[in-house]
């Protein structure tokens, strides 16, 4: 989240598109509910008449996997009736910046497309730039090259009924809502975007949050109270997992991982691969090399171009990502695996695919607090001849959440301690301890070992008490970061050097610690303004609230509107002052030629309508999705033509002749992902206890199901049985030219714990967005029948 | 940071005055509770607050535990974003501890076997350990075309979003600056 959950009771609107917070994020809805009190409009765009949908004054029906199209018709018509907000865009933007001749976009295509690698040439998207390298610029806007006359021609294409056709949206519910959101762009007023897994669980999903990214842009909802772009996370520390770098592609703090790539042969040059020439991530060598010292302690020196090498280095270019493990692990390649808390049978793409590769393992180490569907993926249960797999599964008991100590950090990126109630469970342990024993009794084993793999384990410090009990607070220190000499911790990312002097597991949690207090223990709970409530818990980055806050304020410094004071340029002190820790150079006045530059993190200070970070193309552009029931409407290009395939054989594909219904997943309030811990806790069990899908009345009719008629739902993946429950919630589809049935189905179900039920994921392609290899969850196509 | 205090003592410790307020405000003044209910079960417990293991709204929850058993939870009421309230999930949170489905002893399955065994952590550690350090030590890549590249591709690793954040430190540590795993996913990419 840009914002955060207290946050939200300061919008005037707040557009919920992707994401069901009355039902999955209950209690952020007492919030929400505190804005539509003040007079906030609550408007709900999903494909399902969601409980979020019934609390809210305005509902668009839209079909799953169109939401660029909604999106791009509402900037279309927010900038066809001047609803933007001018001064914000022409000044904290991008829109004056003028693109080269050679970016164009024509029939879904933008300019550089090359076929056989399905990727384009993002040099040809570049800025102009003078003779000395600076960014060419019309302050009026009226160049036709330049990125607010480019924008408004992309998107002049979707006007509402070409939009409405697609989506299969109301025409004048959906001008009703273009109307509502968009006066949030007039000056003082705020509007926020609530988004979930409905929004990037699709093959453009990178694009559909950057769809929401430029029309919070262009209406100037960037950085104030009661705006922003906030994603409702699913679960309690996916943002603090993502935070330390937990994918193949970055280590802790967002930064790239060495590849083996010619530049990163050294570590001069992947730091120059890594850092951008402004902005404020030129700092990145001071965050790495820190990193490194956290890593390696005494075995990073200077001269050992800080244990650089003995990072891995992955293949330049090669995706790693989850499905890919799957494709590799079916391919034979992978022979162990190690999950923590993790239950890819469940909650994989395609996922009775995925079990079947997890047969070619030797051996699987699965840690958690109940049975899982994959750690038990041998059994008959599950489907499975156990004489016929040889993987030999270990299981370690973990213990739960307040039978440990340790943070989480949630949406609004609040890093909050959890004390200890309790000892572990049985002989259950802390996931901390048991990664902490494996470490030790690995450097062990390898101890008196010369080999390459010997000594990278070898160098690895690991300084957390020479007992099997980790000291947490060694751990706590090692993230925030000290000097090497001193052992002092170091108060703020600010003071982070590239010479090896200081060490940070995690700069942009660095100052959670400063010296004797973890902040993250903090339990002030009185409003230090705007509900921001400073002294509550540590907030990443430096104990911010709302990120990019500069831009609360005009170009001299004065809140857009005094009820929404995030921070302001105090003439007398000589300093930004307000509700908020500023996202800015605390005394960066007006005489600073960068003093409206608000996007710090930007090369340029500006927020970027136009881009070339994305794999598609600088600007969103609807492509159906992989299943598709109809042909694109706004190009003769069906699908987004920057997705990479995987495996063939993991990724069978239904055509609309055979599966003609559209089907979606979703959660509901009873269970939690993959349902490991609620379909064990009896009574959440109790209150939803089946797998069911839900059928409009129309449908059911056509196929002559009845409520609680068990029902057999089919795509090219596979078949699950369910109940039907049938529904207004779900209504046909009117698009272009034909009318269209959608489904949804909940994907918490398994084969174990005390409530059971088929798993959805059997259904669902293996495949993934251009951007993020995120699977496509949200939009396939089935077929249902009666059993 | 050892929480051995009585709720009071917990509060005053907080250094949080708005919060006793807000106690006592919500009727909640420990003392005349005592004096009331010499028999309700959490009257000699100290809470301890935790947040929420589900989503990621982060709600506090304050629980009641004695040496063996969760006895109570509830919303915790100083917490500015749930004030006390909880959803579905997060009241029934207790049972996390209590149900009896609760795994509490490691297991171990030969290949072809088609049960568990109970094992002793001793056990289960040499097994994995061993496991991991033969297929890395088989599968290790030193250099590749010239280059240093110090990893492994048969080992995947997955999981972070239930954990805590000084977990996942220690895991990334471990798992990638450590054992050199390219192979490193977890929820956030699904």
């Amino acid at each position: 989240m840009t914002n955060h959950w207290n946050d939200l009771q300061y919008a005037d609107a707040l557009m919920v598109i992707g994401a069901n917070p009355a039902e999955n994020h209950p209690i952020s809805f007492r919030w929400i509910s505190k804005a539509i009190e003040k007079g906030g409009k609550l408007i709900s765009v999903d494909p399902r008449y969601t409980r979020t949908s019934q609390m809210a004054n305005m509902y668009a029906q839209l079909r799953s996997g169109t939401d660029i199209a909604f999106i791009g018709g509402m900037i279309n018509y927010a900038l066809e009736n001047n609803q933007y907000h001018n001064e914000y865009v022409a000044n904290y933007t991008n829109a004056s910046w003028i693109v080269e001749d050679s970016y164009s976009f024509e029939d879904g295509m933008f300019s550089g497309y090359d076929e056989k690698t399905r990727t384009y040439d993002k040099k040809k998207w570049a800025f102009k730039a003078d003779a000395e390298g600076n960014t060419l610029k019309d302050p009026t806007l009226q160049h036709p090259n330049c990125v607010f006359q480019l924008m408004k021609k992309h998107y002049s294409r979707y006007d509402a009924d070409t939009v409405c056709g697609v989506t299969g949206t109301d025409k004048k519910m959906y001008i009703e809502i273009c109307k509502t959101f968009g006066a949030t762009g007039q000056t003082g007023k705020a509007g926020t975007i609530l988004y979930a897994m409905g929004g990037t669980q699709h093959t453009v999903g990178t694009q559909n949050i950057r769809a929401y990214a430029i029309l919070q842009l262009i209406l100037g909802n960037i950085g104030i109270a009661g705006g922003g772009v906030n994603a409702l996370r699913g679960e309690s520390n996916v943002q603090g997992s993502t935070d330390f770098g937990l994918l193949y592609h970055n280590v802790p703090g967002y930064m790239d991982v060495p590849t083996t790539a010619e530049g990163d042969l050294t570590y001069e040059g992947f730091l120059t691969r890594i850092t951008p020439k402004a902005g404020y991530k030129i700092n990145h060598p001071k965050f790495f090399t820190s990193m490194l010292k956290s890593f390696y302690g005494d075995n990073a020196t200077k001269d050992n171009e800080f244990g650089y090498h003995y990072m891995p280095k992955i293949q330049a270019g090669k995706n790693y990502s989850f499905m890919r493990i799957f494709d590799a692990m079916y391919r034979k390649e992978i022979e162990g695996m190690i999950l923590y808390g993790s239950n890819p049978v469940v909650g994989g793409p395609n996922s009775f695919k995925e079990q079947a590769a997890m047969g070619n393992l030797k051996w699987m180490v699965a840690i958690d607090l109940f049975e899982t569907e994959t750690s038990t993926f041998w059994q008959r249960e599950a489907g499975a001849d156990p004489a016929s797999i040889q993987t030999e599964v270990i299981f370690l008991p973990a213990c739960g959440s307040f039978e440990k100590e340790g943070t989480v950090t949630n949406s609004g990126r609040w890093m909050q301690y959890r004390w200890q109630a309790i000892k572990p469970k049985g002989e259950s342990r802390a996931d901390l301890e048991i990664t902490h024993m494996l470490a030790r009794r690995l450097q062990e084993l390898y101890k008196n070992e010369s080999s390459p793999a010997a000594k990278q384990m070898q160098a690895l410090y690991w300084n957390y008490g020479e007992h099997d009990h980790p000291d947490i607070d060694l751990v706590s220190r090692d993230i925030n970061g000290y000097d090497w000499k001193t052992k002092k911790q170091v108060k703020s990312f600010g003071d982070l050097k590239d010479d090896g002097s200081t060490t940070a597991g995690c700069w942009i949690y660095t100052g959670f610690y400063p010296e004797n207090d973890n902040l993250s223990k903090r339990r002030d709970n009185k409003d230090t303004g705007m509900s921001n409530f400073l002294n509550w818990s540590f907030a990443w980055p430096a104990n911010r609230r709302v990120l990019y806050n500069r831009a609360s304020a005009d170009l001299n410094g004065k809140a857009w509107s005094k009820e929404r004071v995030g921070i302001e340029w105090d003439g007398l002190k000589g300093q930004w002052v307000g509700n908020d820790v500023p996202d800015f150079v605390k005394d960066k006045g007006p005489q600073d030629p960068t003093f409206a530059d608000p996007f710090i993190m930007q090369v340029g200070g500006k927020g970027y309508l136009f881009s070339s970070g994305l794999n598609e193309g600088p600007f969103p552009e609807h492509y159906e999705p992989y299943e598709n029931p109809m042909s694109n409407s706004f190009s003769s290009v069906q699908f987004n033509p920057a997705v990479q395939f995987g495996e063939k054989e993991m990724n069978a594909k239904g055509e609309s002749d055979k599966y003609p219904i559209v089907a979606t997943t979703y959660r509901l309030s009873e269970h939690w992902q993959s349902g490991v811990m609620t379909r064990n806790v009896p009574w959440l069990a109790e209150l939803v206890n089946n797998m069911f899908i839900e059928i409009s009345e129309e449908l059911a009719k056509e196929k002559g199901i009845k409520e609680k008629d068990k029902v057999v739902v089919s795509t090219a993946r596979g078949e699950i049985e369910a109940y039907a429950m049938i529904t207004k919630r779900f209504k046909p589809y009117k698009l272009k030219d034909k009318t269209v049935h959608h489904i949804g189905m909940p994907w918490h179900f398994g084969y174990k714990g005390i409530a059971t039920g088929a798993t959805a994921n059997r259904l669902t392609p293996h495949i993934g967005d251009a951007n993020s290899t995120i699977p496509e969850y949200k939009a396939f196509l089935c077929d249902v029948r009666r059993a | 940071m050892e929480m051995n205090v009585t709720r009071r003592q917990f509060l005053k410790l907080s250094g949080a005055v708005a919060a006793t307020l807000a106690i006592v405000e919500l009727g909640f003044d420990d003392k005349s509770a005592k004096a009331k209910s010499g028999e309700f079960k959490i009257a000699t417990l100290k809470p301890t607050p935790t947040i929420c293991p589900y989503c990621s709204v982060g709600c506090g929850i304050l629980v009641y535990a004695n040496e063996n058993d969760v006895v109570y939870t509830e919303g915790d009421p100083d917490h500015p974003i749930n004030e006390g309230t909880l959803c579905s999930k997060g009241t029934t949170v207790r049972q996390v501890y209590t149900s009896e489905k609760r795994i509490t002893k490691p297991m171990y399955r030969a290949p072809g076997s088609s049960k568990w065994e109970e094992v002793d952590w001793d056990f289960a550690f040499e097994k994995v350990v061993k496991n991991i350090k033969e297929t890395r030590d088989k599968s290790f890549i030193h250099q590749e075309g010239g280059v240093t590249v110090n990893r492994t591709d048969a080992i995947a690793y997955l999981g972070g979003a239930a954990l805590d954040n000084e977990e996942c430190h220690l895991n990334h540590k471990l798992f990638r600056a450590g054992l050199g795993l390219s192979y490193i996913e977890h929820q956030a990419r699904i």
